[in-house]
């Protein structure tokens, strides 16, 4: 930052760099429009979602395609708020590395965790006679 | 990389240099935070993995249609697009209070963090309203060969499959006086009033039912009610302790404790503590709304 002379704490040792008003008052606004923007094409995709589940025959394909398509753009809303707006963009590579890897053990604990889920209720389904009964039972009156 | 052209040829880790270039509070902040997210995504997954081990589960359309004032009209999805544009908007309030704090601008920095307080205070008003309905709001189920009023909460949902009208007529029989009374009131014929309906005798009472427009269900799956009242109500109290924090931020810079201290990097880290609470939605709003 232009104002700042002296640095603010000892483990700072040369000046951070910081944006202009104006580059900064752009990036805010851009920003801004872009969650929102990403926000409203979200809600299209969830009331798409429950008028495809209102049919009469609703392709389950097409649903979590859909599904897919709003988890990507959560992530990119992510993306933007901790880039922007908690300036994880601007600090040292260094320090961005030791946040952004450890989360990448995400990656492993959804994946396990669904499928643990997932394979539970195919063993109920297969050896719980009445779990199987609530797939099956009422199959004509709509949800998922 | 912005910081450091020459990047490449720097030798972060031979001292003399930081190689993180960062306060440690502000750094610590955002390990605390990486580990908030494991706690919370924890939380989210586990939600994910009883709900991929059912048959069934509520459709969030369903569950959440309700707006304040707007009685029984089907509004799927809208109160909650207001909550994440209070919580968008006051995330955007607080990187304006941070950048005023850059300037040293006092005024800026309690301009911006009063707006973002009110922000929370606001989601959290929003959140109180979404629960209170959830909970007392009854919808009829049928359970054990007879229908009856319940509302969402940690020991049930209303929200299981929909009941064919055929069945639920058998059910009539056997409901109680009052949920009898609910039903037809939900639906009213023209010339009916909720005081002539109790004096009814639930044999004329169950020939008025709507049972078309009714939509009884069955009950839902259990977990739902403690997985969305403990995920929302964690993520609720880190708003709340947000808000609290903002307020004490709010009085030290009118007091100009960092005037005199000549940087607002306390301003930075209650920022990044309310934008990690902003992110934190982004995945609520996706795990129990969206999909």
């Amino acid at each position: 930052m232009e104002h700042q002379q002296k640095p603010v704490s000892p483990e700072m040792t040369f000046p951070q760099h910081h944006h202009s008003d104006d580059e900064f008052k752009k990036r805010v606004r851009k920003t801004t429009i872009l969650l929102s923007v990403i926000t409203v094409i979200e809600l299209g995709i969830g009331l798409t979602i429950y008028n495809i589940h209102k049919g009469p025959d609703p392709s389950h394909l097409l649903v979590l395609m859909f599904k897919g398509m709003v988890c990507i753009l959560t992530l990119a809303k992510a993306y933007y708020i901790v880039s922007v707006f908690m300036h994880l963009g601007d600090e040292i590579r260094n320090m961005i590395m030791s946040v952004v890897v450890p989360l990448l053990l995400f990656i492993w604990f959804i994946a396990a965790f669904l499928w643990d889920g997932d394979s539970y209720k195919n063993l109920r389904n297969s050896y719980d006679k009445h779990f199987e009964e609530q797939k099956t039972e009422k199959k004509s009156s709509g949800g998922h | 990389m912005s910081s450091n052209e020459t990047a490449q040829q720097v030798k972060w880790w031979n001292g003399g240099r930081s190689p993180f270039n960062l306060e440690y509070g502000k750094l610590m902040m955002w390990y605390f935070l990486m580990s908030d997210a494991f706690t919370f995504g924890a939380f989210l997954i586990s939600y994910g993995t009883i709900r991929f081990s059912q048959n069934f589960w509520a459709d969030p359309n369903v569950v959440f249609n309700a707006f304040p004032g707007a009685g029984h009209a089907n509004l799927p999805l809208a109160f909650v697009s207001v909550m994440t544009f209070i919580l968008i908007i006051s995330s955007v309030t607080m990187v304006l209070a941070v950048h005023a704090g850059h300037k040293g601008d006092r005024n800026g920095v309690i301009k911006w963090m009063l707006w973002t307080i009110l922000g929370g205070v606001a989601f959290l008003l929003c959140q109180a309203w979404e629960w209170h309905h959830l909970i007392t709001g009854a919808h009829p189920v049928l359970a054990e060969g007879k229908i009856e009023m319940i509302g969402q909460t940690m020991g049930g949902n209303p929200w299981g499959r929909l009941v064919d009208p055929a069945d639920a007529q058998h059910a009539l029989a056997a409901s109680s006086h009052e949920t009898l009374v609910d039903l037809v009131h939900e639906y009213p014929k023209p010339g009916t009033n909720l005081a002539g309906l109790e004096k009814m005798d639930t044999q004329q009472l169950a020939g008025m039912v709507d049972l078309e427009h009714a939509h009884i269900r069955t009950k839902g799956p259990i977990a739902f009610g403690g997985y969305f009242f403990g995920i929302t109500g964690f993520h609720g109290f880190h708003v709340f302790s947000g808000v609290i924090i903002n307020i004490v931020m709010l009085i030290m810079t009118a007091r100009g404790v960092f005037d005199r201290r000549g940087h607002y990097l306390m301003i930075e880290k209650a920022g990044l503590y309310w934008h990690f609470v902003d992110l934190v939605w982004v995945f609520v709003f996706l795990c129990f709304y969206l999909i």
